[in-house]
């Protein structure tokens, strides 16, 4: 059994040498109890059942694959996409370790951000000297040119208030009064991911402009605000950005991970890169307007925004797919007076090019798909644009006026007569319902790669292969790196789709002298 | 008038609850639109404008729904004599959960569902004990109550409660807008109460705003589940509330509190005879060695 130092094997193939598979037989059989194959088997088949799917369905007591994330990982994604930020979360260490790897498996890159270490005295007596000491040694250690600080669940359960401990802390000199310190309340056991991007945002917003809005005026510095929202594919900054700067609209992306969560490896380590400046957000109060680019995640700052800054928020959908990117760029073009470009009309044509090319290949597809709000109402109203159909949709994250607009959305489409909606559900209820109702693929994270298992484990005829699109996708390299908005996202995602289906159809098709007739050449 | 926002604070059964919703009903009263907000997982901070047993309380709601955020805002606030608006956050049973994280809770949902509109003049709290943990002191924090009034007696816990709670509005003090706004001694006929009660708010650095004596029609009033100025209106105690409503309507005394140490605190009581001075030859000494 011991390995030889010029062939090292990984535990695959290692595991299959008959020496391993006799060790892992003796193992099972002498300590683990297991029960008859047939008996797995048959639990196996059950829970692939229509009976099993009711059952699934009435589960209340605990969720399996939530598909999705807690507050203060959205919070620090947000902190990062400003210039020069540390994000601190106030809280326990565990929590911060865990959006770190969290973002490092996602992202392949270091991810900078510290917490104040609370343990069990700090539970007793509150967390207040964790912010004194913390943000003192985070100013110290790492020099950013802001700190913001979100929570993690243990802090919101005994109730500790930011706002009073951060004014403590620069009260006794811990950091100088005017150091910027924009602070969220994240409770982890309240929404989602996004919940806490939204509250971050919502966070530094109102910390540069409530008390400053005097001299500020709407309008008065010609630009658009935007905002990304809880966005991972750094494509997307770049073809907002891309866009925008093709039509000459004057814009500030509020919120701008896009460098410092894809540094070069030229022997520097940037802990900061890029980023949204204090003097951007400071001046974003005098834009023309602010545009979420995910609406549906952005209540609480789209309220705020609308309250303080007196902007009229106009009512886009995320710019997804081919008609929303038009209804997108329509407004970029109202709100700036700006022309949209030869070069973007250009590369609309060619997306419809694209979608007519493919179309015969895609017509009638059925998908299954889940992920945030926003871009599951994205991908479906995509797939609906390509003819095909969007079957089972699941947002965990999703509440019941973003259901209602989702029915509603599909009720539009004769592709969406199949469709069923769901919110808060997770990827075992999902399991289910590609079993009682198969749909050609699965469109979401990584995680959806246990469901494809286990459909193939039933037999090849039920597999429903994953196609990765979404967060977090920890198992294949670079695809954070595309874009799924505007026309190029489009592009991307209907290569992606059209390709996985020609790539299945060869896999069908090259049995030699079975089914080779039809393993084509040209598709 | 600009809403103003006050907490209502003090020890266990001093009766807060009820000097809260007399003093509410003597501002509604005179034509102040106000709303009570229970922060008390027994939820009865509202019984007596309510005519009720205990409200449904904004958790005990959330709990059967799901989650909070499936709650709308006239699900848990009632409007009752006066036209006081009444909410109660409420929390788990005895013994398990978290009643701090209730009032968290509760008071955000408040916030998100605009239930702090703009006809209000006055929102007061009324919190459980004593500033037990962060939830409880969710009330004043930053643009939450700015006047904390505390309800104590001439009886020694009472006392030691309230300095308690001065030391608790210290830390949101000096960083934010939260201040002591006045003592409100509600009586237990103990010796020379209210120059007691004078001298433990001068100490504080604030004042009693009202002495508010002790009357059987009260009790008479709460088997009813309705307060005096409601069940009497001509009785001598609803005018006491109606004065303790003015006022707080026209109290400007707003400071930071200065606790003091046990020891003074101490030799305040024995100075006023509520505690004998301690004799420390007899500490530790059985009945058989003193005899």
């Amino acid at each position: 059994m011991s390995q030889d130092v010029d062939n090292i094997k990984p535990s695959y193939p290692l595991f299959r040498e008959d020496d391993y598979k006799e060790s892992l037989k003796n193992k099972r059989e002498s300590f683990e109890e297991p029960h008859s194959q047939e008996k797995i088997d048959e639990v196996f088949e059950w829970t692939t059942t229509e009976e099993y799917q009711a059952l699934n369905f009435e589960r209340k007591a605990l969720t399996v694959n939530p598909a999705k994330a807690c507050q203060p990982l959205g919070a620090v994604l947000c902190s990062l996409g400003f210039e020069k930020t540390m994000p601190y979360v106030h809280g326990s260490q565990g929590c911060v370790a865990y959006f770190r790897t969290y973002f490092n498996r996602h992202f392949k890159e270091p991810i900078s951000c510290v917490s104040d270490s609370m343990t069990e005295d700090a539970a007793v007596f509150g967390g207040q000297q964790n912010m004194k000491d913390g943000l003192e040694n985070c100013k110290a250690t790492y020099k950013p040119d802001m700190i913001a600080v979100s929570t993690t669940c243990m802090a919101e359960v005994i109730g500790d208030d930011l706002n009073a401990f951060i004014g403590n802390a620069k009260l006794e000199g811990h950091v100088p009064d005017e150091y910027p310190t924009p602070f969220a309340h994240t409770p982890s056991f309240v929404g989602s991911h996004t919940t806490g991007w939204d509250n971050m945002f919502e966070g530094i917003a109102r910390y540069f402009t409530l008390n400053y809005m005097d001299d500020k005026e709407v309008g008065s510095n010609g630009k658009i605000n935007i905002v990304p929202g809880f966005e991972t594919y750094l494509g997307n900054y770049r073809v907002i950005k891309r866009m925008l700067k093709d039509m000459d609209v004057d814009f500030t992306l509020l919120s701008d991970p896009e460098e410092v969560l894809d540094t070069p490896a030229d022997g520097e380590f940037r802990m900061y890169a890029g980023g949204t400046t204090q003097d951007e957000i400071k001046d974003a109060p005098n834009a023309l307007t602010t545009v979420f680019l995910q609406p549906w995640q952005s209540a609480k700052s789209t309220k705020s925004i609308t309250a303080t800054w007196k902007h009229e928020v106009p009512k886009l959908n995320i710019p997804m797919g081919l008609d929303w990117t038009d209804e997108f760029l329509m407004k970029m073009s109202e709100l700036s007076g700006k022309e949209i470009s030869p070069e973007l009309a250009k590369e609309r044509g060619r997306l419809v090019d694209m979608m007519t090319d493919s179309h015969t290949w895609l017509h009638g597809k059925r998908y299954a798909l889940w992920g945030d709000p926003d871009f599951v109402m994205g991908m479906s109203k995509f797939i609906l644009e390509l003819g095909a159909e969007p079957i089972h949709i699941l947002a965990n994250n999703g509440n019941k006026r973003w259901k209602k607009a989702m029915v509603a959305m599909l009720a539009e489409s004769p592709y969406g007569a199949n469709s069923e909606v769901h919110i808060g559900k997770d990827l075992w209820h999902m399991r289910s319902l590609v079993f009682t109702n198969k749909p050609d693929y699965m469109i979401g994270n990584s995680y959806g790669k246990f469901i494809q298992r286990d459909t193939l484990y039933k037999g090849e005829e039920f597999e429903v292969p994953l196609i990765r699109i979404g967060f977090p996708i920890f198992d294949r390299h670079h695809l954070h790196r595309c874009t799924t908005l505007g026309y190029e996202g489009a592009m991307q995602i209907l290569t992606t789709l059209v390709n996985t289906e020609l790539e299945h159809l060869d896999a069908a098709t090259r049995g030699m002298q079975t089914t080779d007739y039809n393993y084509d050449l040209i598709r | 008038m600009a809403l103003r926002q006050a907490a209502i604070y003090g020890k266990g059964g001093i009766g807060k609850s009820t000097t809260t919703q007399n003093l509410v009903a003597g501002l509604a009263e005179m034509g102040k639109k106000v709303m009570i907000v229970g922060c008390d997982p027994k939820a009865d901070s509202t019984r007596l404008i309510l005519h009720a047993k205990a409200q449904n309380s904004i958790m005990e709601m959330a709990a059967e729904a799901g989650t909070v955020e499936d709650l709308e805002l006239e699900d848990v606030l009632k409007v009752g004599y006066g036209d006081i608006k009444c909410v109660e956050s409420g929390g788990p049973e005895p013994g398990v959960g978290c009643a701090g994280r209730g009032v968290i809770t509760a008071i955000n949902f408040l916030e998100e569902e605009g239930a702090y509109d703009e006809d209000l003049d006055f929102v007061f709290y009324d919190v459980l004990g004593d500033v037990v943990c962060g939830g409880f002191a969710m009330p004043i924090r930053e643009n939450k109550a700015q006047e904390i009034y505390i309800v104590v007696s001439g009886e020694m816990m009472a006392m030691y409660a309230a300095n308690n709670i001065a030391k608790g509005i210290v830390k949101y003090a000096n960083s934010g807008s939260v201040r002591l706004a006045g003592l409100i001694c509600n009586s237990r006929e103990t010796d020379r109460e209210d120059e007691l009660i004078e001298a433990l708010a001068a100490r504080l650095g604030t004042f009693m705003i009202h002495f508010v004596p002790r009357d059987n029609v009260v009790q008479r009033a709460e088997i009813r589940r309705m307060t005096v100025i409601e069940y009497d209106p001509g009785s001598k105690q609803a005018d006491e509330y109606r004065t303790l409503a003015r006022k707080i309507f026209e109290n400007e005394k707003f400071i930071i509190p200065t606790p003091i140490t046990m020891d003074q605190l101490e030799e305040l009581l024995m100075e006023f005879g509520v505690m004998d001075e301690e004799d420390e030859s007899i500490v530790g000494q059985t009945a058989t060695a003193q005899a």
